[in-house]
């Protein structure tokens, strides 16, 4: 049987599954991943802790501001990572086979993306159990699974950029574009302080950078109370990212096909 | 050859994106991010008199980018390792050393190229050499320096694993000694225990030296502070690549 839901969903679980297994046969590739965004939490809090000092910070420890940075650096990175892994199977040319495969489209790309959204459980994980023992404020059940939720689905959002980028340049040498995308993504928002004390240029993109406000809803749990108010802005960002990025996956996809 | 070898590692490099891109774009962003989303830390009361906080990071940002260029430099030779090109080098009649000293030129001259960037972008932006040309050239002397000493431990990676995974593996460390140095914020205002490693750490020494003649007149106690600490880095990297290099040449 090679229609039908259940086909599609078992094409999609399988797909997951090889990308998953990948992170037990080559843990060494995915080890700098997994460790990066608590690295980069906790030099960063040491860094720039003293930031909180500064009239209009909205909370007394950077570490609880910036853990929630390290979500959205970990589904950066895990996206870029799939892209990466994408350009590789293209490389490989396992690619082709599964274009060649009764497979649609639509479930290799859900099968690639999806997997990420999974593995970045990974980084986020080791994140809150570094951050907690080192004292961020626990965000409450509501606040962690919305995090939680927000960067499962940046990671597929991010999966989705990196899929483009593989499709369009069918080499891994596309990975630092992968990256460099991700990296703007995610730091050029209010990650460092908040929006009121970002100087220059960096206001104004922030404002505009709609993962921005992926990042508020994620940061809400931790700094304050989780509010509607914070939360729907961020859906709606996701929502629209999400829509552009997988409409251009999708179209890079038929073209490979073509 | 050693010349000939350090002009096809210079080209490899701006060739592939994948060691070029850690040299210039990842600082270069870093770079950027950290100005615009800590620029307000000048406002601190025990933040050191600058003319803005962008001259304050650029030597974070060379630091940054000549490590990574030894990062780069190592999976480069790594690679070179597992396609056979340094065995066919060690089998040819010329000196043993050469295909590691090929390698850290070029890691001299990338780093070199970069602090050209840095600086270039820097004046851009609004920041000043307040030292003005004489202080420029040492920071560029420097950067160089820093890039060589940097390449040894990268050649010495290289020799000693054949891995370009592994090699590739160590970016995240880069960062971790990074942060726990002066190169992006004083150390008197970094946060415990940071700032205690900070104090002992050879990259501070480094940070300060690139740092001083950006931010204030060209200190002499400063650049030998910075010239101190390349020179641990550097003799660090060299026993350990002399070992290296002794262990590829059995194996060959």
């Amino acid at each position: 049987m090679t229609t039908g839901i259940a086909f599609e969903l078992r094409s999609t679980w399988a797909l997951m599954r090889r990308a998953i297994n990948e992170i037990a046969r080559v843990p060494g590739a995915v080890i700098p991943a997994v460790l990066a965004p608590t690295i980069f939490m906790c030099g960063l809090a040491a860094v720039f802790g003293n930031l909180t000092q500064l009239p209009g910070f909205t909370t007394d420890t950077y570490l609880t501001f910036i853990l929630p940075v390290g979500f959205l650096q970990g589904a950066g990175f895990t996206g870029a990572a799939t892209g990466v892994n994408l350009a590789r199977d293209i490389e490989l040319g396992w690619f082709d086979r599964l274009l060649a495969s009764p497979a649609p489209r639509g479930v290799l790309l859900a099968g690639t993306v999806l997997s990420a959204s999974l593995r970045v459980l990974m980084p986020i994980t080791l994140l809150m159990v570094v951050g907690l023992s080192l004292g961020v404020t626990f965000p409450g059940v509501d606040g962690l699974v919305i995090a939680v939720l927000f960067a499962s689905a940046f990671a597929a959002v991010a999966a989705c950029y990196g899929a483009i980028l593989a499709l369009k340049f069918k080499t891994q040498a596309a990975a630092p574009l992968m990256q460099a995308g991700m990296f703007i993504a995610v730091l050029f928002t209010t990650a460092y302080a908040p929006q009121e004390l970002l100087t220059g240029w960096l206001q104004d993109v922030a404002r505009l950078n709609p993962v921005t406000q992926i990042l508020e809803a994620i940061r809400q749990g931790f700094v304050g109370e989780v509010t509607w108010a914070d939360t729907w802005p961020g859906l709606l960002a996701l929502a629209g990212l999400g829509a552009v990025m997988v409409t251009l996956a999708m179209r890079g996809l038929r073209r490979s096909g073509e | 050859m050693v010349a000939a070898l350090g002009r096809r590692s210079v080209r490899q490099a701006f060739r592939r994106p994948q060691f070029l891109a850690p040299i210039i774009v990842f600082p270069s962003l870093f770079l950027a991010v950290n100005t615009g989303g800590a620029g307000r830390a000048v406002d601190l009361p025990q933040f050191p008199p600058v003319h803005g906080f962008l001259d304050f990071q650029l030597a974070g940002a060379m630091l940054q980018s000549t490590m990574l260029a030894g990062v780069s430099a190592a999976i480069a030779l790594a690679l070179d390792i597992q396609i056979g090109f340094v065995d066919r080098l060690v089998a040819a009649p010329i000196a043993r050393a050469s295909f590691v000293l090929g390698r850290l030129v070029a890691t001299g001259v990338l780093g070199v190229l970069s602090g050209l960037w840095f600086i270039t972008i820097g004046l851009v932006f609004g920041a000043e050499i307040h030292s003005g040309v004489p202080g420029a050239l040492v920071v560029l002397a420097l950067v160089g320096l820093n890039a060589i000493a940097w390449g040894t431990i990268g050649a010495a990676l290289a020799l000693n694993t054949g891995s370009p995974a592994v090699a590739q593996g160590i970016f995240p460390i880069v960062f971790v000694i990074l942060f726990l140095s002066s190169a992006f914020f004083p150390e008197n205002l970094l946060l415990e225990p940071a700032k205690t490693i900070a104090e002992w750490n050879p990259m501070s020494l480094i940070a300060n030296g690139l740092r001083e003649p950006i931010i204030s007149d060209l200190s002499w106690g400063k650049t030998l502070e910075g010239l101190g600490g390349i020179a641990i880095v550097a003799a660090i990297g060299t026993v350990l690549c002399a070992r290296g290099i002794n262990k590829k040449l059995r194996s060959a």
